[in-house]
């Protein structure tokens, strides 16, 4: 937001009478009060979270821009912090915290693993990338992002924030009433997203067929 | 750097005659032991020969051989060189190793990791399921024939990525189209999920029952984690509770398995030290060093003089940090929510700068170079380094202690809480601070000094009573030992060369194994590294310090409340990146 104030600029207030009387939309009055306060879910899977509580002590200070509430529980979150490497066996404890936070809720994906697998990429219980089932709203770059990166990555969901309008927001929307839900993945002999069962199948199928030719 | 350690000082061949015999592979140390009279050797090698402390257990896939190895590394908590031994099966399956769990008890989680990673049965091990990797897993991944879904080729670099630098999606290579393989023919749809039985029926091992007479209550069974604000990262611990006393616990690991290993032995050697910067993510410069002083050892080479100050000085910097963390977060899990540790992360910034300044990067330091280190100390920041060892730490070390070490409070929720003796501790391989907290006065830079921690004036920290309240105390002794090292580090610091080898992409590692251990802040480190002449090393294990240490938790909590179980695992200061690695 060009100006931070919650005042629209071209409305001339004066100045005596400028922290009582403010002259906005309804748009900028949601998302300055959401900006200010998006509650992190307290949850770290790897480096990146030392980097995170970093950002939380006196140096950095997330507290400036209204993050320094960490919670626990998903219920009462607003932003899931995927800080550090996704691994196939943590995945649905992942996707259960993601379903069980309430609309509306942010996704930010922490460092190179959490992006897009990073140096871990070619692991075999490694996710490549928590986009793969969740969707992301800001990627942080580094491994680890410092916390100087990591606060300009949440200056920018903040900025995704002030952008989004109350009137395609999709927790408002009454066609997609499951919001975000992202069907629970299952721990087989390797991991099945519920969601390709089909394309498994089929790849299996022709896996055999390759397999019985060789 | 420390000479190579001469394992034939004992003579099994000659104590058990037709059952022992040498191993007399060119590099290779230690004996072979007939897998039929394992236990009988093992026991003797613990009550004849003294070797109370079985560091490391791992298994080795020699696939053109046809055979299986598991190598055991056993050493004296009294000091001195090691035992080297191992066993060698024919490779068809169902490989099978009686477990040692009866003579070491420690033994345990790392011959599950071993059956999990290499398919190695261990008969008579109690609970052989699966550790890092989930029950139902198609495979054992550290079997050489075992390829992961991304694989492109044996070893790096890459033939697509080098030295042309072509790109392709990793995806693009896998039927799948992602990180998967499944099984010829497989339905998703068909498929049932292997459930966790086996984990709640491990419980039952060590769950106290209810006495004849006494009044029947009822048991739960409650799940902390893998989220869980307090256990430190991604554990899960099950336990079964009476009211608020825990009468049976199990951790439940590998949600952060990224797979060190598989990808250490695809990586050529040099390519290793990044990827150890993130086993414990505290402590990179000690992972490096204890890394390199593995990969020195099978390479014969010397550390340049200057390189050999410099590493012993970000090594003990670096335990100071890990130390004032660890009693930051201790304190967090006690209810003091983060006052201590915004103290503790300001002294710990003030480290990292320093890191950042002689490598690069905070946390991932990537410094430590075969034979040396990747850059020299700047004047500017060897002041810096001075003013804090000299002025600033031990101030404010003294600080903490005097704003924590008499508070009520914590005194009351650490004195006598969770003792662990010092027979106990041995028998469950547990190194580090909380061992030497039980009254074993055992720290590697004095029992088996590597680098040259020889040199230096120091004692070594203990503490008798094996509580809590002991293990906090040992903390700050050993933060003043550091700083009693660097400052004579500081001062006998040479100028010189920073690398005794020229920089290389590849180093030529000559055949055969090396086990190199340090004392990471955490504990006994230790890498096992076998190298057949080529680029990449053969077979590379970490021993990680956080993961052994663990093996004891389950018997210290049996009968204490929950919340003190929240604190005794802060106390063990485990780090998931090297637990599950």
């Amino acid at each position: 937001m060009e100006n931070e104030k919650l005042s629209l600029p071209n409305y001339n207030i004066p100045e005596d009478l400028e922290n009582v009387v403010a002259v906005t939309t309804l748009d900028r009055l949601y998302n300055w009060g959401r900006r200010s306060s998006v509650w992190p879910l307290m949850f770290g899977l790897a480096c990146c979270a030392i980097e995170m509580i970093a950002a939380q002590t006196a140096r950095y200070d997330m507290a400036r821009f209204g993050m320094e509430v960490m919670r626990p529980t998903p219920r009462q979150a607003d932003m899931m912090l995927v800080s550090g490497t996704v691994t196939k066996k943590m995945l649905p404890a992942i996707i259960r915290l993601y379903n069980q936070m309430p609309e509306p809720k942010y996704v930010v994906a922490m460092g190179a693993c959490a992006s897009s697998g990073g140096p871990f990429k070619e692991g075999y219980n490694v996710v490549a990338g928590i986009d793969k089932f969740l969707p992301v709203d800001v990627y942080i770059p580094g491994c680890p992002p410092t916390p100087q990166a990591l606060i300009a990555g949440l200056i920018k969901l903040q900025e995704k924030i002030d952008r989004q309008s109350i009137k395609t927001v999709r927790w408002y929307n009454k066609e997609k009433k499951d919001g975000n839900y992202v069907p629970m993945p299952i721990l087989g002999p390797d991991l099945i997203d519920v969601r390709r069962n089909a394309d498994i199948k089929q790849a299996a199928a022709v896996a055999k067929v390759t397999q019985e030719s060789a | 750097m420390a000479t190579p350690v001469q394992t034939q000082t004992v003579d099994l061949v000659a104590r058990f005659p037709g059952m022992v015999t040498a191993d007399a592979r060119p590099g290779y140390t230690g004996f072979i032991v007939n897998k039929e009279n394992l236990v009988e050797v093992a026991t003797a090698i613990r009550d004849e020969f003294g070797f109370d402390l079985l560091t490391a257990v791992t298994g080795v896939d020699y696939l053109a051989e046809n055979k299986m190895e598991v190598v055991y590394h056993a050493y004296k908590t009294t000091g001195g060189p090691g035992l080297v031994f191992r066993v060698q099966v024919e490779r068809v399956d169902p490989v099978e190793v009686p477990s040692l769990i009866n003579i070491w008890p420690g033994v345990d989680f790392q011959e599950r990791e071993a059956w999990d990673l290499l398919g190695i049965k261990f008969t008579g091990h109690p609970d052989l399921r699966r550790i890092l990797m989930w029950e139902g897993y198609e495979g054992h991944p550290l079997r050489k024939d075992w390829k992961e879904p991304f694989f492109e080729e044996e070893a790096k670099p890459f033939k697509s990525r080098w030295p042309d630098g072509q790109h392709t999606f990793a995806e693009n290579k896998n039927p799948f189209r992602d990180n998967l393989k499944f099984p010829a023919d497989f339905d998703p749809e068909k498929f049932e999920v292997v459930n966790e039985d086996g984990l709640y029926a491990s419980l039952e091992r060590h769950t106290m029952k209810n006495e004849e007479g006494s009044l029947n209550t009822d048991h739960i069974v409650v799940n902390m984690g893998p989220h869980h604000p307090s256990t430190h990262g991604v554990l899960r611990v099950a336990v079964t509770l009476d009211g608020e006393t825990i009468i049976g616990l199990k951790p439940v690991m590998g949600y952060l398995h990224r797979n060190h290993d598989k990808i250490g032995e695809r990586n050529t050697y040099l390519q290793v030290i990044p990827y150890t910067d993130r086993l414990d993510y505290f402590n990179s410069m000690s992972n490096n060093f204890g890394y390199v002083t593995t990969v020195e050892k099978l390479m014969k080479i010397q550390v340049a003089e200057r390189a050999e100050y410099i590493r012993v000085i970000m090594a003990e910097l670096s335990r100071i940090q890990n130390h004032l963390i660890f009693i930051g977060m201790l304190m967090n899990d006690l209810g003091t929510m983060y006052t201590p540790s915004l103290y503790a992360f300001e002294e710990r910034e003030l480290v990292l700068d320093i890191f950042e300044a002689v490598s690069g990067a905070r946390m991932m330091c990537n410094y430590f170079r075969f034979g040396g280190v990747v850059r020299d100390i700047p004047d500017y920041v060897m002041q810096k380094i001075k003013d804090l060892v000299l002025e600033r730490l031990p101030a404010k070390t003294d600080e903490m202690e005097r704003f924590l070490n008499e508070n009520e409070i914590l005194v009351a929720r650490l004195k006598g809480i969770h003792v662990l003796n010092a027979e106990d501790a041995i028998k469950y391989s547990v190194t580090g601070p909380v061992l030497r907290a039980t009254g074993v006065p055992y720290d590697l830079r004095r029992a088996d000094p590597y680098s040259i921690y020889d040199r230096f004036d120091f004692d070594v920290a203990v503490r008798q009573n094996g509580d809590m309240m002991d293990n906090y105390l040992i903390r700050f002794d050993e933060i003043r030992q550091s700083l009693r090292i660097l400052e004579q580090a500081l001062k006998q610091i040479p100028q010189g060369p920073i690398n005794s080898q020229k920089p290389q992409y590849q180093v030529r590692v000559p055949a055969g194994e090396a086990y190199g251990r340090i004392e990471s802040p955490k504990g006994e480190l230790a890498f096992y590294v076998v190298s057949n002449g080529k680029p990449n090393p053969y077979r590379y294990h970490v021993r990680p310090a956080s993961f052994v240490n663990l093996t004891a938790v389950e018997s210290m909590c049996i009968g204490s409340k929950i919340a003190d179980f929240v604190a005794l695992l802060a106390m063990l200061d485990i780090v998931m990146g090297e637990l599950d690695r």
